[in-house]
């Protein structure tokens, strides 16, 4: 990412007009590119403007009394309230629904990680009879949209808990189940990313430790997992905000009250009319729910935005 | 070792393998099965109907709109999502003051670019929240009060937005299918650009930062100027990166479940009166909210259509844009 480093420094001070002609190059500089620099700006600060001024507006009406959010919506509030965050992580259950989601999402992004990978590289640099046909229905997934699933998913996830007599474990209403239809649907996509990776590494590595008497297994944990870090963060990335925004599994499998994740605490505090007596205390939900992503995408946002958007191009 | 070999292939694929099969494949395939049944969803009695869920659905006028509606988002989310994100992209890598060195970047770009991309990293259902308020059609919402105080709205008259039906344009008939676009999906489409926009930004200022700066040099000393240098060097460059894109926002277009579930009136979502059901939307309202007794197959009918639509678009789409000659540097 040195291309960025150079775009973010700050500018050279700006040129004096007096040596432009000397060369062809500096003939869009000068005025034509002050005007430039301040439209750019302009517009860049509008669409910044439009992305923060909802979520701001959100935070701000946390800290007013209900009067205020319904007869002022656009002041500041009178008196500056912490009790809605209170309300909102005792009544409004989002420290459960913000502690069920982490909880699937670390199995989930952990579990797809480790079996995307085995099968990645297992099909990327073992061949056998078979592997590009168990490759391919791997790929096939990812052409699919989850709408052709979702409905049987329901009693698939049912009938195979209480075929295995796991239904406490992983049937409906689980974490385990929940985490496991996770990886699941992560799979295609973790498979054909990690094996294109897998592939581009050097064999010369693998088998001087297998000279060495590495086995398969050693191999995969010892030289090629951490070979292949980078590829495992970005994908990894990937999964964190897909299964973090994974909306429709969790509405269909987790139909217990206290096993809801964030997405579906958030609505229910948003639609069911027995909250909207308390409104500060949706806004302080959707705040509380904002801090951690922020704070977590203010540390990684360099990672993040070049892990996701390599990993659509792949 | 070789006895080894297999029992290592074996043991590490077995797991995905089974997962995926049981959890993926498995219902897909029963969906296909359901759709021709008169599955109700529990009794196990059930018979052979052929394809006339299908027949049904291409008469059953909510889906009708509803595809039509997924049409209409088909093809305004990701023409605009992309325009802007090239545009912006744009302002960021060459709106800078330009000195000896060439043309830069703006200033505070990684400022810019963090703040344009933080609502992908938004849960949805936060989205969802936040603008169902935003949006709210009364003085209590953000955009009707802020038009109330500069007098733009009348305090009796506050704008509907998601409460609102009407189309922005007459409805278009054609055979059974009406294509219309309500004023709440007008809404929903606004929302889905708001929050896509900044990927797609990152996306394209990516792959504008690879270019290579002597491909812009050369172009300048041509005597280019910087919107010549855009149109006739960068966007023919980042054609492969549209070309994705547009593959994503159109699968994306396709869905748009959570958007209409989170945000628009009615059980499940989708209205008022059906004018922000999607096709996504109406079939799980239909599984989960019986109407009928076979609703869970028609749903499944719902479903496979849904899916071969995406296929065919996904298919068109890589058709007509996949470049001829991919450029290496």
């Amino acid at each position: 990412m040195s291309h960025l480093a150079t775009t973010d420094a700050p500018t050279t001070p700006e040129p004096t007009p007096a040596p432009a002609p000397a060369k062809p190059a500096a003939k869009d500089t000068g005025d034509t590119g002050r005007v430039f620099n301040v439209f750019s700006h302009g517009f860049l600060f509008i669409w910044g403007a439009l992305v923060t001024i909802p979520l701001i507006w959100a935070v701000i009406q946390s800290f007013k009394t209900d009067t205020e959010i319904i007869n002022d919506p656009l002041g500041l509030p009178d008196q500056w309230l912490w009790g809605a965050f209170g309300r909102a992580w005792t009544k409004g259950h989002i420290g459960e629904f913000f502690f069920n989601t982490v909880l699937v999402l670390i199995g989930g992004v952990g579990l797809t990680m480790l079996l995307g990978s085995m099968a990645a590289y297992v099909l990327a640099r073992y061949p056998f009879r078979g592997n590009r046909a168990v490759y391919w229905m791997f790929v096939a997934g990812l052409t699919m949209p989850i709408y052709l699933g979702i409905l049987p998913l329901y009693l698939t996830v049912d009938n195979v808990a209480n075929a295995l007599g796991l239904g406490e474990v992983i049937g409906l209403s689980t974490h385990l189940g929940l985490i496991l239809v996770y990886v699941a649907y992560s799979l295609p996509f973790t498979v054909f990313f990690l094996h294109a990776f897998f592939r581009t590494l050097p064999s010369s590595i693998a088998e001087a430790a297998s000279v060495d008497g590495a086995g398969h297994v050693r191999l995969f944990f010892q030289v090629m997992m951490p070979m292949a870090k980078p590829g495992l963060i970005g994908i990894g990335i990937f999964n964190v905000i897909g299964q973090w925004n994974q909306f429709i599994l969790p509405t269909v499998i987790m139909k217990d009250e206290d096993k809801r994740l964030l997405t579906q605490g958030l609505l229910e505090l948003a639609t069911n009319a027995r909250y909207e007596t308390d409104f500060a205390r949706l806004f302080a939900g959707m705040t509380l729910a904002m801090l951690p992503i922020l704070a977590v995408y203010l540390i990684f946002h360099r990672q993040v935005q070049s892990g996701l958007t390599g990993a659509t191009l792949k | 070792m070789s006895f080894g070999r297999a029992r290592f292939i074996f043991g590490f694929l077995v797991a995905p393998i089974v997962l995926y099969a049981v959890y993926v494949l498995y219902p897909y395939g029963q969906t296909a099965y359901y759709s021709v049944t008169d599955f109700s969803g529990f009794s196990p009695d059930y018979s052979y109907v052929g394809f006339g869920n299908y027949v049904e659905l291409f008469s059953d006028d909510v889906f009708l709109r509803a595809l039509g509606h997924n049409v209409v988002v088909l093809t305004v989310y990701p023409v605009v999502t992309i325009l802007l994100a090239l545009f912006f992209a744009f302002m960021l890598n060459v709106g800078g003051r330009g000195d000896k060195a060439g043309v830069r970047g703006v200033r505070g770009s990684s400022v810019y670019k963090f703040i344009f991309f933080f609502p992908q990293v938004l849960s949805i259902a936060i989205v969802a929240v936040i603008w169902r308020r935003v949006f709210q059609s009364n003085d209590g919402g953000m955009i009707n009060s802020l038009l109330m105080k500069l007098g733009l709205v009348d305090k009796d008259k506050p704008l509907l937005f998601l409460a609102e039906s009407d189309s922005v344009f007459p409805p278009i008939h054609i055979g059974n299918f009406v294509f219309e676009a309500p004023v709440v999906l007008v809404c929903l489409i606004l929302i889905a650009i708001w929050g896509g926009v900044g990927f797609y930004l990152i996306l394209f200022s990516a792959a504008m930062q690879s270019i290579p700066k002597d491909i812009f040099e050369a172009a300048t000393l041509d005597g280019a100027t910087r919107v010549q240098t855009f149109f006739r060097v960068t966007l023919p460059l980042l054609r492969e990166h549209v070309s994705v894109a547009w593959v994503y926002l159109g699968i994306a277009a396709l869905d748009f479940y959570a958007l209409v579930v989170g945000m628009t009136p009615g059980p499940g979502g989708g209205g008022p009166n059906d004018a922000s059901q999607v096709m996504s939307s109406y079939m799980m309202s239909n599984a989960f909210r019986p109407a009928r007794f076979d609703s869970f197959a028609f749903a499944c009918a719902m479903g496979v259509s849904i899916a071969i639509l995406t296929l065919l678009f996904a298919a068109a789409q890589l058709r007509i844009t996949r470049s001829r000659d991919k450029l290496e540097f």
